[in-house]
C-alpha cells in the first residue's frame, strides 16, 4: 500500500517535470511574436525589439525556463504580458468558473449514466435496453457544442424559458447564476453521459457473468437487488478509470461549450491568450490544466485501492 | 422487473422539475426597461474584447471603440459625415504658414480623478505621446515641435511642417487629453474628462461604463452602459434575440440579418466605414511588378459577384483606397471594370498566363470567404492560386505584415485615412511610387481645397497604377431594439459614441 503511494507520487512528479519542458517548449516554438500582436499592424522593428526586451523574451530560452518554473513554485504566476494584470488572480478567478462546469458536467453525466448503464445491461437483449443503447450511440455522436446550440435555439430562442448565454457568479445572483448554468451543464453532462453509459454497460455485463453473481441468484435474491448488493462495487473500478480520463475530456469540452455559451471561463481565457500570444498566460494556464489532470488520474489510482480491496494485498 | 426502471424514472422527473423551475424564473425577468427614467442602462454586444485598457502601449480597434470619446475626450474630434468639429478645444486658429496651431480650451472640464482639464494637461498628453507611447499610431506626432501652455485655456502647437494630416490624427486616439495624475493605470483604471467613466471590467465577458455625473458637455442618457463581448458570431445574435442585449454593435455574419430585418422588434442601421477590404498585392515581387498582371487582377474579379459571395451584397464597391465619407471620395470603380477577356489578353502580354501566386489568408470570416471567390475568377483569367490560411492577427502578421512573404492577401484596413501608410515602399505592399508620395505631401502641405484636389489624384493614381484590388468597403451594420435612438448610420471614427444614445 506505501509502496503504491510512493511509485504513484514519483510517477506524478515525473510527468510534472516532463510536461512543464513540454508547455514551456511548444509555445516556445509557436510561430508569432507577441510584442507584435501588441504593437499593431505598423510597428516598427525597433519598436517591436525593445518590447521583447521589456517582456524578457530577449533571455536565453533556458533562463525564461527556469524563472517562469521557480516562479509558479512559490506560487508566483507572473503579469501578463498585454493586458498587465497579474495572472494569479485571473486564473483563480476562471478556474472557478470552470470548475462549476465541470463538476455539474461531471454529475450530470454520472446521473444519466450510472441508472442507464445499468438498465442496460440487465436488459441487454430486452427492447428497452436496445433502445437505450442506441439513443446512448446518437450521444455520443454529438460533440458538446452542437449540444449546445441545439439546446440554446430550443430552450432559449424558440421557447425562452433560460438564458441564451452569459455568466453571473453565484454569491451575486444566485438565481441567475442556476439558469445560466442549466445549458451549459447539460450540453457537458449529456454527451459525458452518453460515453459514459457505454461504460458502465460493459462494466455491469461483465460483472453479471461472475460466479459469485450467479450464486446470489442462486440463493434467491431478485436480479436487481443481487446487482445493487454484489455486482455494483465490483463494476465501479473500471468506470472510476474512465471517469478520471473523461475528466481532461471534460476540460476540452468546456473550452469549446465557454465559447458557445459567453461564459468567462478558462477556455477562454486560455484562447484569448493564445490569440494575444500572451505566452506566460498561456503557459500558465495550460500547467495549470496538466497539473489539474494529473492529480486526478492520481487519485484516481489511489481510489482504486479503496475500492478494490484486493489491490491493497498484491502490493 | 419494474424495479430496474425506477432510476431512469427518477432521473426525467428531475429533469422536468428543473425545466419548469427555468421556465417559471425566465418569465418574470424577460419584461423589458422601456419605463423612462434617470438610471437606465443599455448593453452592447460587440466582437473583439479590448487586451488591455491602455492604448498608449497596445495597438487593437476595441480599446479606442470603448474608451474614446466616452472616458477620453480629444482637442477635436470627427462629427458622423466626416468633419473635424471642436471637443475639448472650443475653438482654433491656423497660422498663414500654416505651421502654429492655437486652441482655446474649455475652462470646465474635470478629469474623473477630480482634476481640473488645463493646457497643461494637454501639453503633457501631446508630449506624451513622444514619449511614453509604444504603439506605431505615435509617430503621428513626430511631425510637432513643441506644445505650450499659454494660459490655462489657451494651448499653442507648433509643427515643423504644414500638416493638415496632423490635425485629422488629433481625432483619433493618438489625440486623447490625460490627466497629469492619472496615468498610472492607464492598462486597469483609465482617467479621463468624457461623459462616462469607467466602472468595471469582467475580463473575457464585458466592460461597464457609468455616466459621468461631473462631466462638461451636456450628460448622456443611460446611467450604465455595458459592452458585452461575443468570439461567436451565432452567441451574439443569440443574445438580442433573447433579450440580454440591447444592439448588436458589428454584424459579423451578414447572411444571418434576415431573422432581424424580418421582425419588427428590431431595427437594422446600414452605413459605411472605413474598413476598405483589400487584395493586396505584394507589388517587389517579380509577376506582381509588372502593372500588366496587376490590372489583369482587377479586371479579372467580378467585384459585385464577389461580394454577393462573400458578403451577403452588403458592402459597397470602391474601386481605391478612399471611403465615401473622406472629403476626397470619388467612385473609382470605372477604372478597371470586370472584363474578363482582358485580363487574358494582359496576362497572355505578360507571359503571366499559368504563373502560381500564393494567396496567404488570415483567419478571418471574410478573408476566408472571399479568397475562395478570387481564387476561382483569378483561375477563369489563366493564373494559379495556391491558398493557404494563417492564424489571425499573430501568424498573419509575421509572416505577411513583416516579412512581406506573400504575394497576395485579404485584409480589411479599417485605419481611417490610411493611404499613404499603406502604400510605401516600407509596407508590406512595398508599393514604391515618387508620384504617389509627391500628391501625398503636397496634399498634406496646402490649404482645405489642395488638399482634397492632390488626394483625388493620390487615390486615382493608385487605382490606375492597380497598387492593389479593393474587393469592396465593410458595411457598418448594426441591430437594435427598435426604440433606440440616436446610432450612428456609419462608423468612421475609432470611437464607438454612447453619449448620443437614447431611447
Amino acid at each position: 500500500m506505501i509502496l503504491r503511494l510512493v511509485e504513484r507520487t514519483a510517477v506524478l512528479l515525473v510527468s510534472l517535470a516532463v510536461s512543464s519542458v513540454l508547455v514551456f517548449g511548444f509555445l516556445a516554438v509557436l510561430p508569432g511574436d507577441p510584442a507584435r500582436v501588441a504593437l499593431g499592424v505598423n510597428a516598427s522593428d525597433e519598436a517591436v525589439a525593445e518590447l521583447r526586451r521589456q517582456f524578457g523574451l530577449d533571455r536565453a530560452l533556458t533562463t525564461q525556463y527556469v524563472d517562469w518554473l521557480t516562479g509558479l513554485l512559490h506560487g508566483d504566476f507572473g503579469t501578463s504580458y498585454i493586458s498587465k494584470a497579474e495572472i494569479g488572480p485571473q486564473i483563480t478567478d476562471r478556474f472557478q468558473v470552470t470548475l462549476w462546469l465541470v463538476v455539474t458536467g461531471m454529475v450530470i453525466a454520472l446521473l444519466v449514466a450510472a441508472p442507464a448503464g445499468t438498465v442496460m445491461a440487465a436488459r441487454h437483449r430486452k427492447l428497452s435496453g436496445l433502445a437505450l443503447s442506441a439513443f446512448s450511440q446518437v450521444g455520443v455522436a454529438v460533440p458538446a457544442f452542437l449540444a449546445g446550440i441545439l439546446l440554446i435555439m430550443l430552450f432559449a430562442v424558440k421557447l425562452g424559458w433560460l438564458p441564451a448565454n452569459g455568466w453571473t457568479p453565484p454569491a451575486e445572483d444566485p438565481g441567475m447564476f442556476l439558469r445560466q448554468l442549466i445549458l451549459p451543464a447539460l450540453s457537458l453532462g449529456l454527451v459525458q453521459g452518453a460515453v459514459l453509459t457505454r461504460y458502465v454497460r460493459s462494466a455491469v455485463l461483465d460483472v453479471l457473468r461472475e460466479d459469485y453473481l450467479r450464486t446470489a441468484r442462486a440463493k434467491g435474491l431478485r436480479p436487481f437487488p443481487a446487482l445493487w448488493r454484489h455486482g455494483l462495487r465490483n463494476a465501479a473500478v473500471p468506470v472510476v478509470t474512465v471517469l478520471g480520463l473523461q475528466l481532461a475530456t471534460l476540460l476540452i469540452g468546456a473550452v469549446v461549450v465557454e465559447r458557445v455559451f459567453v461564459i468567462p471561463g478558462l477556455g477562454s481565457l486560455l484562447l484569448d491568450g493564445v490569440s494575444n500570444r500572451d505566452l506566460l498566460l498561456v503557459q500558465d494556464v495550460v500547467m495549470v490544466l496538466v497539473v489539474a489532470v494529473l492529480v486526478v488520474n492520481f487519485l484516481v489510482d489511489l481510489l482504486y485501492v479503496a475500492l478494490d480491496p484486493r489491490l491493497r494485498v498484491s502490493r | 422487473m419494474k424495479s430496474y426502471l425506477s432510476p431512469v424514472v427518477a432521473l426525467l422527473g428531475s429533469v422536468t422539475l428543473l425545466a419548469a423551475a427555468a421556465c417559471s424564473a425566465g418569465s418574470g425577468s424577460s419584461s423589458g426597461s422601456s419605463s423612462p427614467g434617470a438610471d437606465q442602462s443599455l448593453a452592447i454586444g460587440l466582437v473583439a474584447e479590448p487586451a488591455s485598457l491602455d492604448f498608449t502601449t497596445t495597438d487593437g480597434a476595441a480599446i479606442p471603440q470603448a474608451l474614446l470619446g466616452n472616458v477620453y475626450n480629444g482637442l477635436v474630434k470627427q462629427d458622423e459625415s466626416g468633419k473635424i468639429v471642436p471637443d475639448l478645444a472650443k475653438s482654433w486658429t491656423i497660422s498663414p504658414d500654416r505651421k502654429t496651431y492655437v486652441f482655446t480650451l474649455v475652462d470646465n472640464a474635470k478629469f474623473t480623478n477630480g482634476q481640473p482639464f488645463t493646457a497643461d494637461d494637454a501639453v503633457f498628453s501631446i508630449e506624451r505621446v513622444k514619449t511614453a507611447w509604444t504603439t506605431s499610431l505615435k509617430s503621428a506626432m513626430d511631425v510637432v515641435q513643441t506644445a505650450k501652455a499659454v494660459s490655462p485655456t489657451e494651448l499653442q502647437v507648433t509643427l515643423t511642417k504644414p500638416s493638415n494630416d496632423w490635425l485629422f490624427r488629433m481625432t483619433t486616439r493618438i489625440g486623447a487629453m490625460f490627466s497629469k495624475t492619472g496615468v498610472d493605470k492607464l492598462a486597469t483604471e483609465p482617467i479621463g474628462t468624457g461623459p462616462y467613466k469607467f466602472g468595471s471590467w469582467k475580463r473575457g465577458d464585458s466592460i461597464v461604463l457609468q455616466r459621468n455625473d461631473a462631466y462638461w458637455g451636456t450628460k448622456p442618457h443611460f446611467g450604465q452602459v455595458t459592452l458585452k463581448y461575443f468570439k461567436d458570431p451565432t452567441a451574439l445574435n443569440n443574445a438580442l434575440l433573447t433579450g440580454t442585449i440591447n444592439v448588436i454593435g458589428t454584424v459579423q455574419a451578414p447572411e444571418a440579418l434576415s431573422q432581424f430585418t424580418s421582425n419588427d422588434k428590431y431595427q437594422v442601421i446600414e452605413g459605411t466605414t472605413n474598413g476598405e477590404v483589400l487584395l493586396s498585392f505584394n507589388n517587389s515581387r517579380p509577376v506582381l511588378s509588372d502593372i500588366r498582371v496587376r490590372s489583369a487582377i482587377r479586371a479579372a474579379i467580378d467585384h459585385k459577384a464577389l461580394v454577393e459571395t462573400c458578403w451577403a451584397g452588403r458592402g459597397k464597391l470602391i474601386g481605391s483606397m478612399v471611403p465615401p465619407t473622406d472629403p476626397w471620395y470619388e467612385d473609382l470603380t470605372s477604372v478597371t471594370p470586370y472584363d474578363l477577356p482582358k485580363a487574358k489578353s494582359l496576362l497572355q502580354a505578360a507571359g503571366a498566363t499559368g504563373k502560381t501566386l500564393r494567396l496567404r489568408l488570415p483567419t478571418l470570416p471574410y478573408a476566408t470567404s472571399c479568397g475562395q471567390v478570387v481564387k476561382s475568377q483569378l483561375e477563369q483569367a489563366g493564373l494559379k492560386v495556391q491558398i493557404d490560411q494563417l492564424e489571425f492577427p499573430a501568424a498573419w502578421l509575421t509572416a505577411v505584415l513583416k516579412n512581406a512573404d506573400y504575394d497576395m492577401s485579404i485584409i480589411a484596413h479599417v485605419e481611417p485615412r490610411d493611404l499613404g501608410a499603406v502604400f510605401n515602399a516600407k509596407y508590406y505592399t512595398r508599393y514604391d511610387d515618387p508620384t504617389l508620395q509627391q500628391a501625398l505631401a503636397a496634399a498634406d502641405a496646402g490649404d482645405e481645397a489642395t488638399q482634397v484636389s492632390e488626394m483625388k489624384k493620390a487615390a486615382r493614381r493608385l487605382s490606375e497604377q492597380a497598387a492593389a484590388d479593393w474587393l469592396f468597403l465593410i458595411p457598418n451594420l448594426m441591430v437594435a431594439d427598435k426604440d433606440l435612438k440616436g446610432l450612428p448610420k456609419n462608423a468612421i471614427t475609432e470611437s464607438l459614441d454612447l453619449s448620443t444614445l437614447s431611447r
